[in-house]
């Protein structure tokens, strides 16, 4: 998919959680978020872009997707 | 002319806990206090004469036909305008009464056409049977005197008390001839619709019933509701299709497939032909009322351009081929099949209707689950309400509205933010206008002077007239308000609500960026009124939220329904009638949409695939095994599409290619797929981007269930066959077989009853409870066996309440000097979304095109006129329209509606969207109008495409005919 999309979609997440005074939660946060409702498929592209440096991703966003779970390719 | 079927008992039910007992004509009645002694004597079966008189209106007594006898009292009382009294014994047959009857009959004839049997309202005329009843004979006066009936008079010259027919109006035509003066249009148009657009005209004798300042129907402000049509107790108000076809002879109770309202209706039936819908007086969110829409807007299901047989095309630049049901099922599954096993299992989707039924949405992601393999299924709710079930389940822990629309009887502040319900809830509408002509308060949230604003009787206490796209700013300065002036319900909050959420909330609430006065410049909105409408919300008593697509299609639509739900929850306004937060859901089966599983990444009852209890509960009625990832959203699939990963798509009753934003982007993406499978009533704007055209079947066609905006699931009932041959449950059943997965329901109710034993909240529902209680609320369940009318009695579905963060970001869709005006968007009345539906029928006589709202200032300065073709260009595209000047507009704020395909509304409309949900942001999109004299290039090659895909549509026909 469009990575431009997917990194905005992921700042927009991001970007609401931010307001969260607890950081740990905000991440958890939008972490969470990512994995309950993005296609296996679409996460595995952020990391993969993260991975790669993942320019334009807040840092907040960054950070969450830094540890996020996506299930191995055959599974999904 | 009332129901056929329905018993007329003469005035409202009273709601008196206090029984009164009293004799009429020697039988002993015992009735609620308040009520009249002619329903009482109605309810015991006995039937006073009356003509002025209906229940649908409050006692009006000018007919002086329902007089009684009371004993000890002096004279002779109207039953309909004297109420019972202890006691009492009524006598309601005396020779006195029938000898003054049959002088009032006497009266009317005397000025009334005695043309019975040619009459429409013949065999249901109140008039005629009152004449039957009182016996009248003769008519000692006459009929050469001074009438209403004859246009001439007996000397030749004109009549000046003649006034001819109207038949301006497309749906009733309007014969003053036959009227009798009894005032039941005129006061069906005050107390049932509440837009006052009749009135009596003169006095005495000359005294004549006229729409506005004696307009021609059509040009008044009448809004064609049909209440007056209905009320009327002779035919000088009737439908043209009873005038046309005669009266009915059966009736089927079904529910209305236009707005999230679910209005019950009356199908008068002769065989399969329906003669008219007359809404459902024990409909439980009606009440006997009904719009345009619903009542008259009905001939789009038998229109001409209705398809009805199954076609395919390897190529969209094909022609189609005519095939049987059976080809198309099997060239569905061996597309689907080869396209999974080519590009992978995920490669293929669908999309769930919130047209169609609970029983075929169910299916459809069933089939999508079960039968291809992935949880790639979303529904047009993407694009509307998601935000909805995102915020209330986050904060409240249920995806739904929280009261039934009877509620808002007790409510004493309407909040309407982002909702415009006179027109797009207009049934709803009409309640709320009644409930604020008896003293409720009202606030009003909205870019635009809505007519709520002010209507007759009604005047917003506050109107709030926001700039687009600041709805959040706008929840958390009245939140500010309401926490720094100490107005929080504390012991609500206490009981009710997580305490750390609520502290965390106080404080972030609090802060001063989010006062008033710093927030004016933001929001536009003036800090006094800010702070009046935020004390009056929370110190007003009962207060009500009610809110619409105007909360929800923003960047941050989610967040928006968390401040309302916060809002609520400060104010301890949860868990009893009168309060909560109200979405009003624009199609009629959305809410049954969402909670049939619809989303790709809950099953039915809103429960995530990755919960393995719920999960192993559908692998094992299903016999299969289900994947516990969310599949792909609709603007995903659209992406996917675009990066060749996402190849078939299978569109149960959606027009994505009109109603989902960025229309160059969708068709871009809907050219890229290999199997685009539209099932539809008619070959919409998405079909000509298909494959495979599946004809389905209107809510007339089929038996199911609708879920309104209230959560009440109402019976759909089948009144005629459908018109291809299945019920859209069959043919996805019939794919799903295709495709090797074994479906085999014999009836919708089979359908339901799966739902009901795999979904906690559905576990009570059934055809039988329903067709039993009228209608249910879900949560039915052993807890709640007759259902829900209120949601979070003594404590939220999650427990305790959670109060969100609601950080005001403004959306990155600015205003700038290539862009300088915010475009936002809306319905009008008299059509229904994509227009599918309206546009096919004589409601385009109300509303032709679309047109572009602009206030006097903008328009000046552009130099554009009241109807001059203006271009509307956005970073997205362009398209032209004919310029409306409106002072409902605020300066720098345009607006149109989306009823026309051509129109290109969704050309303009960006690919932004709420941050949790993927919900666009219709609302706003930074625009640049100009004068032009030509269409736009989208609009060219628009119609150029349309032309195209319909010489090859016919095409096809042509072929069909010559095989």
């Amino acid at each position: 998919m469009n990575i431009e999309r997917l990194v905005t979609m992921a700042n927009d997440i991001a970007t609401y959680f931010a307001v969260e005074p607890n950081h740990a939660a905000a991440v958890d946060g939008v972490r969470d978020h990512l994995t309950r409702f993005w296609d296996p498929v679409m996460r595995r592209q952020l990391k993969d872009y993260f991975a790669q440096g993942g320019e334009g991703l807040l840092p907040l966003a960054n950070e969450a997707v830094d540890g996020l779970s996506v299930p191995p390719v055959a599974t999904v | 002319m009332l129901s056929i079927v329905e018993i007329d008992y003469g005035t409202p039910k009273a709601t008196s806990e206090t029984i009164v007992e009293l004799e009429i004509d020697g039988r002993t009645v015992h009735v609620p206090e308040g009520t009249s002694v002619m329903r009482a004597a109605a309810q015991a079966g006995i039937s006073i004469p009356k003509l002025c008189a209906t229940e649908m209106l409050e006692a009006f007594g000018s007919c002086r036909l329902c007089l009684v006898e009371i004993e000890g009292r002096k004279g002779y009382p109207a039953s309909c305008t004297t109420p019972v009294a202890a006691g009492m014994k009524i006598s309601t047959q005396t020779p006195k009464l029938a000898e003054i009857r049959r002088g009032v009959i006497e009266l009317y004839i005397s000025d009334h056409p005695l043309d019975c049997l040619t009459c429409p309202a013949n065999g249901h005329c109140e008039l005629q049977d009152m004449a039957g009843v009182v016996g009248l004979r003769e008519v000692r006066y006459g009929y050469d005197g001074a009438n209403h009936v004859y246009p001439k008079t007996k000397g030749g010259g004109e009549n000046p008390l003649f006034v001819a027919k109207d038949e301006s109006n497309p749906y009733f035509s309007f014969d003053p001839s036959k009227c009798i003066v009894c005032s039941r249009c005129v006061r069906a148009c005050d107390e049932v619709q509440g837009t006052f657009a009749l009135t009596i005209q003169g006095s005495g004798f000359e005294s004549k019933v006229a729409a506005s300042q004696n307009n021609a129907f059509l040009d008044s402000e009448c809004v064609s509701c049909g209440a007056c049509v209905q009320a009327c107790p002779t035919a000088t108000l009737s439908e043209k299709s009873l005038i046309d076809k005669g009266q009915a002879e059966h009736t089927v109770t079904t529910t209305c497939a236009y707005c999230g309202v679910g209005c019950s209706f009356r199908a008068e039936m002769k065989g399969e032909e329906i003669v008219r819908m007359v809404p459902n007086k024990d409909g439980h969110a009606n009440h006997g009322h009904s719009c345009v829409k619903g009542r008259f807007a009905i001939g789009y299901a038998t229109h001409p351009d209705r398809i009805n047989t199954p076609m395919i095309r390897a190529k969209i630049s094909d022609p189609w081929r005519v095939v049987s049901w059976d080809e198309a099922f099997a060239h569905v599954a061996s597309e689907f099949k080869r396209l999974q096993a080519t590009y992978g299992k995920h490669a293929v989707g669908g999309i769930t209707s919130s047209r169609c039924t609970n029983e075929e949405t169910y299916l459809v992601q069933k089939l999508v689950r079960a039968g291809f393999g992935n949880n790639n299924v979303d529904t047009c709710a993407r694009v509307c309400h998601s935000p909805t079930g995102y915020g209330l389940k986050t904060t409240l822990g249920e995806s739904a509205g929280t009261q039934d629309f009877d509620s808002i009887e007790q409510t004493d502040v309407v909040l309407v933010i982002g909702a415009n319900p006179t027109d797009a809830h207009p049934v709803f509408g009409s309640q709320m206008k009644q409930r604020l002509r008896a003293g409720a308060k009202l606030i009003v949230i909205d870019p635009r002077r809505i007519d709520l604003v002010r209507t007759p009787h009604v005047h917003a206490d506050y109107h709030l007239k926001l700039k687009p796209g600041t709805n959040v700013a706008v929840l958390n300065t009245l939140a500010h308000v309401i926490v720094t002036e100490g107005l929080v319900d504390e012991a609500f909050v206490a009981l009710r609500c997580e305490p750390e959420a609520f502290a965390k909330w106080r404080v972030f609430v609090a802060q001063d960026k989010y006062s008033p006065e710093a927030m004016e410049a933001e929001t536009g909105v003036a800090a006094a009124l800010m702070r009046g409408a935020a004390r009056l919300y929370a110190t007003g008593g009962n207060g009500a939220i009610y809110y619409g697509l105007g909360v929800t299609e923003h960047a941050q639509g989610s967040t928006g329904v968390m401040g309302i739900a916060n809002l609520a929850m400060a104010t301890g306004n949860f868990g009893r009638e009168g309060v909560g937060v109200n979405p009003l859901r624009g199609q009629n089966n959305v809410q049954g949409s969402c909670d049939m599983g619809s989303f790709p990444n809950e099953f039915p009852g809103y429960r995530h695939v990755g919960d393995d209890a719920v999960r192993h509960s559908f692998e094992q009625a299903w016999g299969v095994s289900l994947l516990g990832e969310p599949g792909l959203r609709i603007p995903n699939m659209f992406e996917a599409a675009l990066d060749g990963s996402f190849k078939g798509l299978y569109i149960e009753g959606e027009d994505i290619a009109q109603s989902d934003p960025d229309t160059q982007h969708v068709t871009a993406a809907l050219s890229a797929m290999e199997c685009i499978v539209v099932q539809d009533l008619f070959f919409n704007e998405t079909a000509k981007y298909a494959h495979v055209f599946l004809p389905g079947s209107s809510f007339l066609e089929k038996d199911g269930t609708f879920t309104n905006a209230e959560r009440r699931i109402s019976r759909v009932r089948k009144v005629m066959a459908p018109k291809a041959g299945y019920a859209d449950w069959e043919i996805t059943q019939k794919l799903a077989q295709a495709m090797g997965y074994p479906m085999n329901y014999g009836h919708a109710s089979q359908i339901m009853d799966e739902i009901a034993r795999l979904t906690p909240t559905f576990h009570g529902v059934s055809f039988e409870k329903i067709d039993r209680l009228g209608s249910i609320q879900w949560p039915c369940n052993e807890e709640h066996p007759q259902g829900t009318p209120v949601l979070h009695v003594d404590e939220f579905v999650r427990g305790k309440g959670r109060f969100m963060l609601t950080e005001y970001v403004p959306t990155s869709e600015k205003v700038n000097a290539e862009h300088p005006l915010i475009l936002t968007t809306g319905r009008i009345l008299s059509q229904y979304n994509g227009g599918t539906q309206t546009r096919r029928t004589a409601n385009v006589m109300w509303y032709d095109e679309d047109r572009l709202e602009i206030h006097p200032h903008d328009a000046e300065e552009r130099g554009v006129t009241d109807g001059d073709w203006v271009g509307i260009r956005s970073r997205s595209g362009d398209t032209v329209l004919r310029a409306m000047i409106s002072e409902r507009m605020q300066p720098g704020v345009v607006y149109t509606t989306f009823h026309f395909p051509g129109s290109g509304a969704n050309v303009i409309t960006t690919e932004n969207s709420d941050w949790a949900t993927n919900c666009p942001e219709y609302k706003v999109t930074a625009v640049q109008v100009t004068r032009v004299t030509q269409p736009s290039e989208w609009q060219k090659r628009y119609r150029a495409f349309s032309d195209e895909q319909q010489a090859l549509l016919d095409q096809s026909v042509d072929t069909l005919g010559q095989a």
